[in-house]
C-alpha cells in the first residue's frame, strides 16, 4: 500500500507539474488513519495526500461539480469507483474531457465500524501486513484478519478490473467476482412476515440523515423530491412506520438499473442499515428477468429498464404472491 | 453509596418500568441507541457511545404539535398529547448529561418549549461513568469529568456490580423507591480506583487537551472570514449525520403534513447542513455548502458562547468524529482554525 501511495503521489506531482491537470482529487490524511477524507490537491498541499486501507470513499460523484470547473482534474478511482464514473458519463452528469482518470490498485478497504464491532476500540492508527491489520489503540496493539473487518462492498467485490481509465497504477489483481446475492437469496427464502420483520427492524433505525442519498452517485438529481416542500413527502423525520419505508422504496426504484452496487450507501449509513440488500434485490431481479446487466460496465449498453425488447417479461408473468 | 449485582439489573429495570417510561441503551440490528425498555430488550451498558445521543428522550426527532380537521366549512383543532409520563433515563454518559444543560439554555431559558420542559421536569437521569473512553472523546476539553458523570444519580460498573450514588432530590426520590434492590456499599475504594483509572486514560487521549483558546466572541469576524473553510468543507455531503447524532444540535423545523381530512402539524429535527434549512420566500440564506458547514461549527464554537457566557455548544462526545461519512468533524475545524494565532 505504501508503494502504491508513493506512485500515486508521484503521478499527481508529474501531471500537475507538466500542466496536464490543474487539480487532483484524492484522499487527505486524518489523525487516526481511519479518518482520511476526500480532498482536492495542488502542488501546495500534495504532501497531505494518502492512499490507504481506509480510502473506501468513492470520488466519482464529486466530479459532477469538479468537472464543471476550469481546467482538467486528475481523479484516482478504485476498480468499483470506475463503474460509477461510467454511469455518470452515460447519464451526462460529468464532463469526460475535463477529467484525467488514474485507475488505482485496490486490495480491499477496511470498515472502521466493523473494527469497533470486533471489540477493537480506541484506534489511533492501523497498518496492513499481509492478510493482517495491525492496530495501535489506546488499549494496546491489536491484530485482526483484514478479511474480518473489510467493507461489505469489498467482501462482494465485482473484481479488480478498472472499466475506465487513462492510466493505471499498480496491478489489476485477477480475481473471480465474489457472490453478491447470497443474502438476497436468504431474504427471498423467508416468509413475508419474517422478511417484513427483518426490514422493520433495520429501517426503524433510520434517522433520515440522507447520507445514503447524498453520497450516492446515482442520486444526482439537482433537487430531490424529498427536499421539495410542495411534494408533501419532504420530511426530515420518519413520522410513522410507513414513512420509514417510503423513502427507501422510492430511492431504490429511482436508482434501479442505474445503481452500480458501489456500496457507498451502506458504507456511510450511521445506523449500519444494509441498504445494499435492497439494491441487490433489484439487480438480481433484473438479471433474472432481462438477462445479466451491470450498470457502469460501459457507457453505451442501455439499461434493461430503459429499453424494450419483445422478449421482456410482461407484468402478469411476475409471481407477486410469494413476494418474489 | 449502594450497589447491585449486574445480574439483578433486569429486576431493577422491570420495577422502575412499572411507574416510569424507562430508557436504556438497547441493542437493535447491530446498533445501540437509547430506547424504551421492555422485558425483551437487549440492554448494553458496556457500549461507550450510543449511535444517536441521548437527547431524543427530551427532544424527540419528531413531535406532533396540533392537528386540524377540516369538514366542509368546519375546522376543528385537536390538541396534542402532552408528555405527562414519568421517565427514567439510565446509562447516560457524562458528555450527554452535560448536553442536557446546554439544551436547557435553548429550550428553557431562551425560548421555553412546553414539551421539552415537561419532559425535563418528569425525567430522572441516571448516569454511568465511562470505563473505556475512546480515541475520539474530548469531554475533558470542556471541563467534563467522565469519571464523575453527575445527573440525578451517578453510577459506576466495577467487577460485576453497579455502584449507585444519588446527587439530587429527584435522585434521592428514585433511590428511596428502589433501595430494596441494593445492598449498602460502605467501601468507596472500588469506585475511587476506577475513577483514577478513567482519569488516567482520559489524560492520554489525543484530543483531551485540544486548544479552544482561539474561539472567543471577539474573533467572530476573523474566524467567519477565514479562507480555510473552503478546504475544510470541500468533501461535505450536506447530510444530516453530524447534526442528528450530536447531543447538542438543537435546530428543528415545523412542518405541515396534509392528511386526508386536514393537516397534521409537527416539529422535527432539522440540520443546518441541509440545502433547504431556513429556506424562506427569497430562497436559502446560505446558498453554498461551505456556508452551511461554517454555520454548524461557528454556532457551536462562537455564536452559542457569545450568547451564553462563553459556554461552547459541544460536549466533546466525538460522535461527529466517528460518524461523518467523509470524516470531516469539529476537531478538524478546531485544529485547522485554531492554528492561526
Ligand atoms: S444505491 Fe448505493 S450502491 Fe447503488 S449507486 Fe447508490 S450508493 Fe452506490
Ligand atoms: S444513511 Fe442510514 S440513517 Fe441516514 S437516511 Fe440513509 S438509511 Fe437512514
Ligand atoms: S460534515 Fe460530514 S456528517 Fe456533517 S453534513 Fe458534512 S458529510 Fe454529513
Ligand atoms: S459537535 Fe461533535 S463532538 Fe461536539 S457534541 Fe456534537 S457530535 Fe459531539
Ligand atoms: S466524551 Fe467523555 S463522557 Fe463522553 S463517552 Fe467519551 S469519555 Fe465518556
Amino acid at each position: 500500500m505504501q508503494e502504491i501511495m508513493k506512485q500515486a503521489k508521484l503521478k499527481a506531482e508529474e501531471l500537475l507539474t507538466k500542466g496536464v491537470v490543474n487539480r487532483v482529487i484524492g484522499w487527505t490524511e486524518g489523525d487516526f488513519s481511519y479518518d482520511c477524507s476526500p480532498a482536492t490537491f495542488t502542488l501546495d498541499n500534495l504532501d497531505k495526500f494518502v492512499y490507504t486501507e481506509f480510502c473506501g470513499a468513492n470520488l466519482s460523484k464529486y466530479l459532477i461539480e469538479e468537472s464543471k470547473k476550469e481546467g482538467k482534474i486528475l481523479v484516482f478511482l478504485k476498480p468499483c469507483d470506475t463503474y460509477s464514473f461510467n454511469q455518470l458519463i452515460q447519464e451526462h452528469r460529468i464532463k469526460r474531457e475535463n477529467i484525467y482518470v488514474v485507475g488505482i490498485e485496490c486490495r480491499g478497504k477496511v470498515d472502521i465500524d466493523k473494527l469497533r464491532a470486533f471489540g477493537i476500540d480506541g484506534v489511533l492508527g492501523c497498518k496492513t501486513e499481509g492478510d493482517k491489520l495491525i492496530c495501535d489503540t489506546i488499549y494496546g496493539e491489536k491484530t485482526v484478519d483484514k478479511v474480518d473487518v473489510m467493507l461489505e462492498k469489498c467482501l462482494s467485490c465485482k473484481g479488480k478490473k478498472h472499466v475506465v481509465y487513462d492510466e493505471l497504477i499498480g496491478e489489476e489483481v485477477v480475481e473471480e467476482p465474489k457472490d453478491r446475492f447470497g443474502m438476497v437469496a436468504q431474504l427471498e427464502a423467508m416468509t413475508e412476515d419474517e422478511r417484513y420483520k427483518f426490514w422493520q427492524n433495520e429501517l426503524s433505525k433510520c434517522i433520515r440523515c440522507n447520507a445514503c442519498r447524498n453520497v450516492c452517485p446515482a442520486c444526482s438529481c439537482v433537487h430531490c423530491v424529498f427536499d421539495n416542500p410542495d411534494s408533501n413527502i419532504a420530511s426530515k423525520a420518519n413520522t410513522d412506520r410507513f414513512e420509514e419505508k417510503l423513502y427507501h422504496i422510492i430511492r431504490a426504484w429511482h436508482v434501479a438499473g442505474r445503481c452500480t452496487d458501489c456500496g457507498e450507501c451502506s458504507r456511510v449509513c450511521p445506523q449500519g442499515i444494509p441498504l445494499h440488500l435492497i439494491n441487490r434485490k433489484f439487480i438480481k431481479d433484473m438479471n433474472e428477468f432481462y438477462g445479466e446487466y451491470q450498470a457502469g460496465e460501459d457507457t453505451e449498453t442501455k439499461a434493461p429498464l430503459n429499453s424494450y425488447t419483445f422478449g421482456d417479461r410482461e407484468p402478469h408473468e411476475f409471481d407477486t404472491k410469494e413476494g418474489k | 453509596m449502594m450497589k447491585i449485582s449486574l445480574k439483578n439489573l433486569p429486576e431493577l429495570y422491570s420495577f422502575i418500568a412499572k411507574k416510569n417510561d424507562l430508557y436504556l441503551p438497547i441493542f437493535k440490528a447491530g446498533q445501540v441507541d437509547f430506547a424504551k425498555w421492555d422485558k425483551d430488550a437487549i440492554v448494553d451498558l458496556n457500549k461507550l457511545k450510543t449511535t444517536k445521543s441521548a437527547k431524543d428522550v427530551f427532544f424527540p426527532q419528531s413531535q406532533d404539535l396540533v392537528r386540524f380537521e377540516v369538514d366542509g366549512k368546519k375546522i376543528s383543532i385537536d390538541e396534542p398529547i402532552m408528555p405527562t409520563n414519568k421517565q427514567v433515563i439510565f446509562g447516560v454518559k457524562a458528555c450527554d448529561n452535560r448536553s442536557f444543560e446546554l439544551l436547557d439554555m435553548a429550550f428553557v431559558e431562551d425560548y421555553p418549549d412546553t414539551f421539552y420542559e415537561m419532559r425535563r421536569a418528569n425525567t430522572t437521569i441516571v448516569t454511568l461513568a465511562c470505563a473505556k473512553p475512546d480515541e475520539a472523546c474530548f469531554c475533558k476539553a470542556y471541563g467534563i469529568d467522565a469519571a464523575d458523570p453527575k445527573g440525578d444519580v451517578s453510577t459506576w460498573i466495577v467487577d460485576g456490580y453497579l455502584h449507585w450514588m444519588p446527587n439530587t432530590d429527584k435522585g434521592i426520590e428514585l433511590t428511596t423507591e428502589v433501595k430494596d434492590f441494593f445492598e449498602l456499599d460502605m467501601d468507596n475504594s472500588a469506585v475511587e480506583n476506577q475513577q483514577s483509572e478513567i482519569r488516567a486514560i482520559i489524560d492520554r487521549l489525543p484530543y483531551s487537551n485540544i486548544d479552544l483558546s482561539k474561539f472567543t466572541p471577539d474573533k467572530l469576524l476573523e474566524l467567519f472570514n477565514s479562507p480555510k473553510w473552503k478546504a475544510l468543507s470541500e468533501a461535505c455531503l450536506g447530510c444530516g449525520t453530524c447534526t442528528f447524532v450530536c447531543p447538542t444540535c438543537q435546530c428543528y423545523d415545523v412542518k405541515d403534513f396534509k392528511t386526508k381530512t386536514g393537516v397534521q402539524r409537527f416539529k422535527c429535527w432539522d440540520s443546518c447542513m441541509f440545502a433547504d434549512f431556513t429556506k424562506c420566500a427569497h430562497g436559502n440564506t446560505r446558498p453554498s455548502q461551505m456556508q452551511r458547514y461554517r454555520q454548524r461549527f461557528m454556532h457551536k464554537l462562537v455564536y452559542f458562547p457569545s450568547n451564553h457566557d462563553g459556554v461552547y455548544s459541544c460536549v466533546g462526545c466525538g460522535r461527529c468524529v466517528q460518524k461523518c461519512p467523509q470524516m470531516l468533524n469539529i476537531v478538524k475545524v478546531i485544529k485547522t482554525l485554531g492554528e492561526d494565532k
